[in-house]
């Protein structure tokens, strides 16, 4: 689904590059964690699956099409099939839970019989049905993430990045959102989460890939963020 | 459709003030760049299809007009016409001649006075045949006015340029005035129009973002801001239009017309000429700095 082939990416005006020849292979269905310190170059690797930018050196593979000599003008289409969660929500003020949800469906020309549909089963699938007219500073911060999640993940995409996701949530909270991604997990989308909440990839026992100065420094099928192998 | 709507509405809500300095400024520069075009529309009608072709004109005697070298009640004989043309033709400064007949001359009259009291007040057989003639230097007439002036059959030698040339020169002064203005505005609409877009593009930062993070189209993303500026800008050639046909009415059929009744005067079609131009414009200004500065700071 996700495939790094020597992948290497330095930002403009540095030496040193950010991510160095990576090489990974993420199959359809996998819950990836990416481990490391700030700085480590885990935001790098989701932001080259976006396409953000494309990579110095390298082919990166999303879902059969390489992404670093793709075209610009098929990059919404590349991003119509990646779901993407931040650490800071970032949901729109003015509008309601269902109207901060169906957005990402209107954006992209979903007719308004689909976006009624849809929006109440993604809204179900987050645990926020009866919430769906709150504004989001009327919501706890693990409920605004959920919105965040369940507009990520509205256009049921094949692929699920998320950057810190619990980040800014207490433990407790943590474990709500991270119950959610395993369950979008389980309904075959692959997810990608960088994080830095050791305890959480601990209990969960998935794939930990631990970069390091940009390098992939460790791979486990069932790894716990601290030890190396 | 509905979400480009919407957002459009809001936008222009929004960023009320810059939208309506947009407006002031495609306003008044497109009625300077319309008034400019009309002044060279008028400058084409009073030159008619003669000027440019022409330097000097040798009027010949009719029944009616009366000359030093004509026999009164008399046109011009077929013999003093032929001899008037070999003159001029073998005056090596002369570089072609006309001749424009008396039917010629009445459908350039008709033509002049249309629509006024005096359009109908001549007939063919009082109009005067004439020559007009191209110098190869123009500022060499007086050989060719000497030699033409006593020739029997002529009635008078006339050098339009001279009288006419010092009006041309105030017209094409005020029309590369206006249009030179109005360019210079227009590049301030299209800076607004651009400048506009840039805080809106941080205002609804986190909107755009969104979109783009969820596969939004660049053209989706875009098109709120397109009819905005769209929007401005055509309300901007609305008035514009108003104001140019308010000043043709008003100075030209009002005031101008009446009392120089001599000329032809531009009318509603040259008004409409330049309203079309003035859309055009408009719609080109508002477009394409648009679209240049969405695609600066809408990068995917």
């Amino acid at each position: 689904m996700i495939k790094f082939e020597d992948v290497s990416r330095i930002y403009e005006g540095q030496t040193r590059a950010a991510l160095a020849n990576v090489t990974l292979d993420i199959d359809k269905g996998e819950f990836v964690f990416l481990v490391g310190g700030s700085g480590s170059g885990k935001s790098t690797f989701l932001k080259l699956i976006l396409r953000e930018f494309r990579p110095s050196a390298g082919r990166i593979y999303v879902a059969g099409k390489n992404v670093a000599t793709l075209p610009e003008r098929k990059i919404p289409a590349l991003r119509r099939e990646i779901g993407m969660v931040s650490q800071d929500f970032r949901l729109l003020p003015g509008k309601t839970v269902f109207e901060n949800v169906a957005f990402a469906l209107q954006v992209i020309g979903k007719p308004r019989s689909h976006i009624k549909r849809v929006v109440p089963d993604t809204l179900e699938l987050v645990g926020l049905s009866d919430k769906g007219d709150r504004r989001p500073d009327e919501l706890s911060g693990g409920e605004q993430q959920r919105v965040a999640v369940a507009r990520a993940f509205v256009n049921r995409p094949k692929i699920l990045l998320a950057d810190e996701p619990t980040g800014n949530l207490d433990p407790e909270t943590s474990v709500g959102i991270m119950k959610l991604l395993d369950r979008i997990n389980k309904a075959e989308a692959t997810v990608v989460m960088a994080t830095h909440d050791w305890a959480m990839v601990d209990q969960m026992r998935k794939r930990v890939v631990e970069l390091e100065n940009g390098h992939v420094v460790r791979d486990q099928a069932r790894g716990i963020y601290g030890a190396r192998a | 459709m509905r979400h480009a709507l919407s957002e459009t509405l809001s936008g222009l809500k929004r960023n009320g003030g810059m939208t309506f300095a947009v407006i002031v400024t495609m306003w008044v520069s497109l009625s300077l760049f319309g008034l400019g075009l009309i002044a060279a529309q008028q400058v084409t009608l009073l030159k008619g299809a003669w000027y440019d072709r022409i330097e000097i004109s040798v009027f010949l005697c009719t029944k009616d007009t009366r000359g030093e070298n004509c026999t009164p009640g008399q046109d011009v004989t077929v013999e003093q016409r032929d001899q008037i043309e070999a003159a001029i033709k073998s005056n090596p400064e002369v570089d072609a001649v006309f001749r424009e007949s008396k039917e010629e001359a009445y459908e350039q009259f008709r033509e002049t006075y249309a629509g006024s009291a005096l359009e109908d007040s001549l007939t063919v057989d009082q109009m005067q045949e004439s020559f007009r003639v191209k110098l190869k230097d123009p500022q060499q007439y007086s050989g060719l006015v000497s030699q033409v002036q006593t020739m029997p059959g002529v009635q008078a030698v006339q050098d339009l340029h001279q009288f006419l040339d010092p009006i041309f020169q105030w017209l094409t002064a005020l029309q590369w005035g206006t249009i030179g203005l109005s360019i210079l505005l227009l590049v301030a609409a299209a800076l607004q129009i651009s400048n506009t877009i840039r805080m809106a593009t941080f205002t609804r930062g986190r909107e755009i973002g969104i979109m783009r993070l969820v596969g939004a189209s660049n053209f989706y993303i875009m098109v709120p801001f397109l009819l905005e500026s769209l929007v401005a800008a055509l309300i901007g050639a609305v008035l514009a239009s108003g104001t140019l046909a308010f000043s043709v009415w008003f100075v030209i059929m009002e005031n101008a017309q009446p009392l120089l009744q001599g000329f032809r005067w531009v009318g509603w079609p040259e008004t409409g000429i330049s309203m079309a131009a003035v859309v055009l414009v408009a719609i080109v200004l508002s477009v394409i700095p648009t679209m240049v500065s969405a695609r600066r700071y809408l990068r995917v």
